[in-house]
């Protein structure tokens, strides 16, 4: 059996299923939800971040740019919520486009150049002089199309999609390129790799991915504020949970995001103050001791991690 | 108008110029990216705070204290972080995640003890200190001095001031640099590292002191937030960062004395937009700081530095 399929029937399809069935046995839908949404970001991360190396710092700007797409597709062309979904991805598409300058820069460059254009996008919607287009900071509100059932089942057809691509990634020469281009772009390109295309082919992908996970997720809360959906902390959740786990695997990000955003659950939200001290050590304890991230503990006895 | 924004940014501008110093030298000599750096600023306007509330004296003399604090605190945070992240892979792109965590422990320390409201500090307390000794060696009366006059306009005290006190420290700044030997070494490593380190500089004090000088920089621009931007809060920490990076940028990644530059062209931008355009004005520092990084990547006066 190919390792394609195999990784395909051993891991994405059980995650699949158990979110798939999860809603039945399990009251806290809000909860599965977010779940799902940080699996695909932090799956997305992964394709761009651990596959080319580039640290996408602004990560929440396609998610936010999605959010707003399908709003403003609900609001002004009345489209229906799956299709809006799908103008939601080609907005984060088009934001990826208009950002593939920013992948001439590089290492800290580009993590920087990145957080500010998703700040940029973020301070253009909230704009009160556009009101009359994005409803500016007022946020909006699309109860029309409110059906959280509906939003779910779209948000695991976009986690399969994601997890596929990630399959593929790790599977596929193509991945093996990227990663090849990671490590030294110029050997790469002796070798052969089209460097710019390919680079620009994971960029994409990535943000195809966060702005479906931005769509889903308007679809899903309905109601909403820039600062809602341009949050930073979806960026910094979605990069540290798949650091934790281990980039440039499939595994890594999915066991991250279940064990991190497991224990902020646990923690809870009443004091946020302190669990913004436990997240902060956290992150610098996971920088200083395990920068590779968990699956570094089983590739270090020499066990192959898919 | 046009002369009130223009010479308002420039003082706003030699102010940012403080702002963004610090975090131009850690870059510099380190390769690190503090993203710690606008909640240190966020501190040394805690100090002033304190200095304010506790021993109700001018919160100028929160700038010395500030500095020395923050020197040490750099020095021991030195030494317990960054040598460890140097051993890692790739430590430009992890230094990006560490100091997040970092700001993230300071910010929600700052909350746990002083609470999420906005401070403030009355604007006529600072400079106090200057009306009591004109009023003790030359007479005259005692009382708030209004604001200073420049080309016939009336500007608040306060900004002058941080004007005034940011070209001292710029100064300072490039004595250290160009004038000693620790500074004479410190431009050693920052042009390059590898071959400071195969000449015998010890690499790891020279960086450390850099790094104390760059937070303590960061903390003497703190002691003014409050009068440059109203009022402080925790959360002022991750704005004044990306602030920071859009001036620094501006500048010159890598090159302090290039943030002297970047300060005024994004300090007298700042103020034309504010006066012309100021819905637009929050939208100002990002799109300045992208353009910057696609057509100029190495900044106004830059060298070239990065190899792409």
């Amino acid at each position: 059996m190919p390792k394609l399929v195999k990784h395909l029937l051993l891991i994405v399809l059980p995650l699949l299923a158990v979110f798939a069935v999860a809603p039945a046995v399990y009251q806290n839908h809000l909860l599965l939800f977010n779940f799902v949404i940080f699996l695909i970001l932090a799956q997305g991360v992964n394709i761009i971040y651990g596959f080319t190396g580039y640290l996408p710092f602004g990560y929440v700007g396609f998610f936010g740019a999605g959010a707003y797409g399908f709003a403003i597709m609900v609001m002004h062309l009345q489209m229906p919520a799956a299709l809006a979904v799908l103008a939601a991805g080609v907005v984060g598409v088009v934001l990826g486009l208009l950002l593939t300058p920013l992948l001439r820069l590089t290492g800290a460059y580009f993590a920087i150049a990145n957080l500010a254009a998703s700040l940029a996008v973020l301070h253009l919607v909230a704009n009160p002089a556009l009101e009359s287009i994005t409803k500016g900071p007022y946020g909006v509100s699309l109860t029309g199309t409110f059906n959280p059932t509906l939003a779910y089942e779209a948000a695991l057809v976009v986690l399969a999609l994601t997890l596929g691509a990630v399959v593929y990634l790790r599977n596929s020469s193509f991945g093996l390129a990227l990663q090849a281009v990671r490590e030294d772009p110029v050997s790469a390109a002796m070798a052969g790799v089209d460097v710019v295309r390919m680079r620009m082919v994971a960029w994409l992908a990535s943000a195809l991915v966060a702005g479906l996970a931005g769509g889903v997720y308007a679809w899903y809360v309905s109601v909403f504020y820039p600062d809602n959906v341009f949050s930073g902390e979806f960026s910094i959740f979605a990069i540290v949970f798949a650091l934790f786990g281990g980039v440039a695997t499939i595994l890594g990000p999915i066991v991250g995001v279940l064990i991190l955003y497991g224990v902020y659950n646990l923690i809870g939200f009443t004091t946020p103050q302190y669990f913004q001290l436990i997240y902060g050590l956290l992150i610098m304890g996971l920088v200083l001791f395990l920068p590779a991230g968990l699956m570094s503990l089983a590739t270090r006895r020499g066990w192959h991690v898919p | 108008m046009l002369t009130y924004a223009l010479v308002a940014g420039v003082l706003f501008g030699l102010y940012f110029s403080l702002v963004g110093i610090g975090l131009n030298l850690v870059f510099g000599v380190m390769r690190i990216v503090n993203l710690a750096h606008g909640d240190i600023i966020m501190l040394g306007g805690f100090i002033a705070l304190g200095v304010v509330t506790l021993a109700s004296v001018d919160p100028l003399f929160a700038v010395p204290l500030a500095f020395v604090v923050f020197v040490l605190a750099g020095l021991a945070l030195y030494y317990v972080l960054v040598p460890r992240l140097q051993g890692a892979s790739n430590p430009e792109m992890l230094s990006i995640i560490l100091f997040f965590g970092l700001s993230q422990v300071i910010e929600a320390i700052t909350t746990i003890f002083a609470g999420t409201s906005e401070r403030s500090i009355q604007s006529r307390l600072l400079g106090t200190v200057f009306t009591t000794i004109r009023v003790k060696w030359f007479g005259g009366k005692p009382g708030p001095g209004g604001p200073i006059h420049i080309l016939g306009q009336g500007f608040p005290a306060p900004w002058v001031i941080a004007a005034a006190t940011s070209l001292v420290a710029i100064g300072l700044v490039y004595v250290y640099l160009y004038r000693t030997r620790l500074g004479t070494l410190t431009r050693a490593v920052m042009s390059r590292r590898d071959e400071a380190l195969a000449t015998g500089i010890d690499v790891d004090r020279v960086s450390a002191a850099a790094f104390g000088i760059g937070l303590g920089l960061a903390a003497m621009a703190g002691v003014f937030a409050p009068f440059m931007f109203g009022s402080i809060t925790p959360a002022f920490g991750a704005d004044a960062t990306v602030t920071s990076f859009a001036i620094v940028v501006l500048g010159s990644l890598g090159n302090p004395l290039g943030t002297a530059l970047g300060g005024i062209v994004y300090g007298v931008c700042y103020m034309l937009v504010q006066t012309y355009l100021s819905s637009w004005a929050d939208l100002l520092p990002y799109v300045l700081l992208i353009l910057i990084l696609l057509l100029r990547p190495s900044g106004l006066l830059g060298r070239r530095v990065r190899v792409a």
